[in-house]
């Protein structure tokens, strides 16, 4: 069914299209319209499915971790300080191997407050053991939490599905949703190996030695190794059912550039645009917009950026002392290259400041004008 | 002559277990599981019996059992049973077993959150009265002038013991009850009266801690019962937060007889001792006038 709805809905209709069977969550902007249009289908009967409404967003996940351990599909969705405070839990989560799902939709940290989008929220989470999905427009972020359960139960880790606050989680969008019968074709009821149950009394997370630890975190790491591919699979198999698919990411008229931006989240779509412009007037501008963070696709980045001369990547996040993060990930995944781009790291958009056509002309115009970047992180839409 | 058993003979709980010898919070696990059987899935925080449940790959439990973290006793086991009714079985105890540092201190918040929705489990906090898995460091169940390696014999704790009943009680939750391992047959009653109420049910165990009380191993017990017997620790249920019911009512002890038996009060002159004898008084009567109100 194609219809015009807000992109936090579209998430809550791909939840409730996964049949989730335990959300526990905690309100905060800019998330708030996803749980309440979750707690309406839940209140309709269109999901069967048990809402705890809990007191923290700590006390969000703990509820996720302790139903997805007896075998349920749990759900939450938070943002900002919300997820800073379930950090600990997502460490958890992780180290347990539960699949569950989160929405995280992207929002600066305080102090000061502000509730506009930066993404340094789910980045700073990047350790955590979650696969991280970036997601540019409703659709996607609909399409993106029906394959990250997907991928999420095969692999055995948690995936979070994150979307830029305001312009996309508040933004109206023509968006299909697809149909019941299909998604359950796609997405068979969760069924994993082990789990609480005192038909098979088992003790889970008890406490390890340096003997045995080191093994279960490698195990981690093969299983992060092994969703490169299964992101591509479930995808692929996606694409064949819905007709739409993303990939880990996606490149954009980047043949024989000169310049490639790299961008995440709905920056994507404003550079989209900016491209075609340069493209028409001759120039080779081409675009590679990075859906996976974790695990990081270093392998197909490094496919896509052969033989390009510069890379511009715009951040909106900064890691302090050293600058913007995917740039620093893009770096390291091509740093062992004989040939590799010059790669020029560009901070914008911190706390909701828009990203204009203007400031990512700058960033192009700055890129093809310098040998080097004059700075570690460049700060185009800062006012001086 | 025959005794009776009052337990069921099954075992839930094993020897080889990681707790210290004489310690009162594996006593209250396996009276407790026997009266909850194997039907039960425990949940249990940053502890002391994140200890004894055993080192991977070994359990000392045979039940399921769900390490957490610290502060999620309560929102851990709220989740539990919504997956299980999810998964349609409705008729799984689940037993969040708790620290008093995990639940007076770092876990009410959960606690009280799960209370506040009565959410279908069992909490019980075995109170060893301070962060005894650290090295015996205080927490506000800790009492008034007790000596812990945070409040050293110069300056022992200035404040009295968090009331967490009365926390439970302003909740309304459907059970309230505390318990201690000196009365085994009263502890096992209460779980079993506990895993027949829908909603949050709340014990309270008083639970013996040699190590940390600087305590005879063999006094564990002894302790136990007198912090009962001089109203230290009152046997009593509330149930929605209104009905107190007084269990037992001791005749008068002097709150000395419990105190000299532990190191960790060893440092107390006879009027500090005056001072906690007339506190217990004080609550002790109160929660009289409530249990006959």
């Amino acid at each position: 069914m194609r219809t015009v709805i807000e992109g936090s809905h579209a998430v809550s209709y791909g939840v409730m299209l996964c049949r989730v069977q335990v959300i526990a969550a905690y309100p905060i902007t800019p998330q708030t319209h996803i749980v309440e249009k979750l707690s309406e289908f839940c209140a309709s009967g269109e999901l069967q499915a048990k809402f705890l409404k809990v007191e923290s967003e700590h006390s969000a996940m703990a509820s996720c971790i302790g139903a997805s351990a007896v075998g349920a599909r749990a759900f939450t969705a938070s943002s900002s300080q919300g997820i800073a405070l379930m950090h600990e839990l997502l460490h958890w989560t992780s180290g347990a191997r539960l699949p569950i799902v989160m929405v995280n939709v992207n929002r600066a940290l305080a102090a000061p407050w502000n509730i506009g989008c930066d993404q340094i929220d789910s980045l700073s989470q990047r350790d955590t053991g979650w696969l991280q999905f970036y997601c540019e427009s409703s659709q996607e972020a609909l399409d993106t939490v029906i394959q990250a359960f997907k991928i999420s139960e095969r692999v055995s880790l948690p995936s979070m599905v994150v979307l830029d606050a305001f312009y996309l989680s508040h933004t109206y969008e023509p968006v299909d949703i697809p149909d019941r019968e299909r998604v359950d074709k796609f997405l068979p009821p969760y069924e994993p190996k082990y789990k609480l149950d005192p038909k098979d009394p088992r003790s889970f997370g008890g406490l390890t030695g340096p003997d045995t630890f080191t093994e279960l975190r490698y195990q981690m790491q093969q299983s992060m190794e092994q969703a490169q591919s299964v992101i591509v699979e479930v995808d692929e198999e996606y694409r064949k059912i819905f007709g739409r698919g993303y990939g880990r990411m996606e490149a954009y008229r980047c043949e024989d550039a000169e310049l490639v931006l790299v961008t995440t989240g709905t920056v994507t779509s404003t550079s989209r645009e900016v491209v075609d412009q340069y493209r028409d007037e001759g120039k080779a501008i081409g675009l590679l917009k990075i859906k996976a963070f974790r695990p990081f696709p270093s392998e197909e980045i490094r496919r896509n950026l052969k033989g390009i001369p510069k890379v511009a990547v715009i951040d909106r996040n900064i890691s302090f002392g050293s600058g913007g993060i995917f740039a620093e990930e893009l770096r390291s995944a091509l740093c062992n290259e004989k040939e590799r781009p010059l790669v020029f790291s560009y901070v914008a958009g911190l706390g909701g400041r828009d990203i204009t056509q203007e400031t990512i002309s700058n960033v192009i115009e700055y890129t093809l004008e310098e040998d080097q970047p004059k700075e570690a992180s460049l700060w185009p839409d800062l006012r001086r | 002559m025959k005794m009776e058993r009052s337990f069921p003979e099954e075992e839930y709980f094993m020897s080889g277990h990681l707790a210290c010898s004489g310690c009162g919070a594996t006593l209250g696990m396996r009276y407790a599981l026997k009266a909850l059987g194997e039907e039960t899935i425990v949940v249990i925080p940053a502890s002391c019996w994140s200890i004894i449940a055993g080192f991977f790959p070994y359990s000392s439990l045979k039940v399921p059992v769900y390490h957490v973290a610290f502060e999620t006793a309560a929102s851990s086991a709220t989740g539990v049973k919504a997956g299980l009714e999810m998964k349609g079985d409705s008729t799984t105890t689940v037993l969040a077993w708790a620290g008093d540092g995990g639940t007076f201190d770092i876990g009410l918040q959960a606690l009280s959150g799960a209370a506040e929705r009565n959410e279908d489990f069992i909490y019980v906090c075995y109170d060893n009265e301070a962060y005894m898995n650290t090295g015996v460091q205080r927490s506000s169940a800790t009492p008034f002038l007790t000596w812990t390696t945070t409040t050293p014999v110069h300056q022992t704790k200035e404040e009295a013991k968090k009331n967490i009943m009365e926390i439970m009680a302003a909740h309304r939750i459907p059970y309230a009850a505390t318990a201690s391992v000196a009365y085994p047959e009263d502890l096992f009653n209460k779980m079993k009266k506990a895993k027949e109420i829908k909603g949050l049910k709340f014990i309270h165990i008083l639970s013996t801690c040699p190590t940390g009380w600087r305590l005879p191993t063999q006094l564990s017990i002894k302790a136990a019962r007198l912090a009962v017997l001089t109203r230290i620790f009152p046997l009593y249920e509330i149930e929605y937060g209104e009905k107190y019911t007084m269990n037992i009512k001791p005749e008068f002890h002097p709150v000395e007889e419990y105190l000299k038996l532990q190191g960790r009060f060893s440092h107390l002159t006879d009027s500090e001792m005056g001072v906690i004898q007339e506190n217990v008084e004080r609550i002790w009567e109160k929660l009289l006038k409530k249990a006959e109100a």
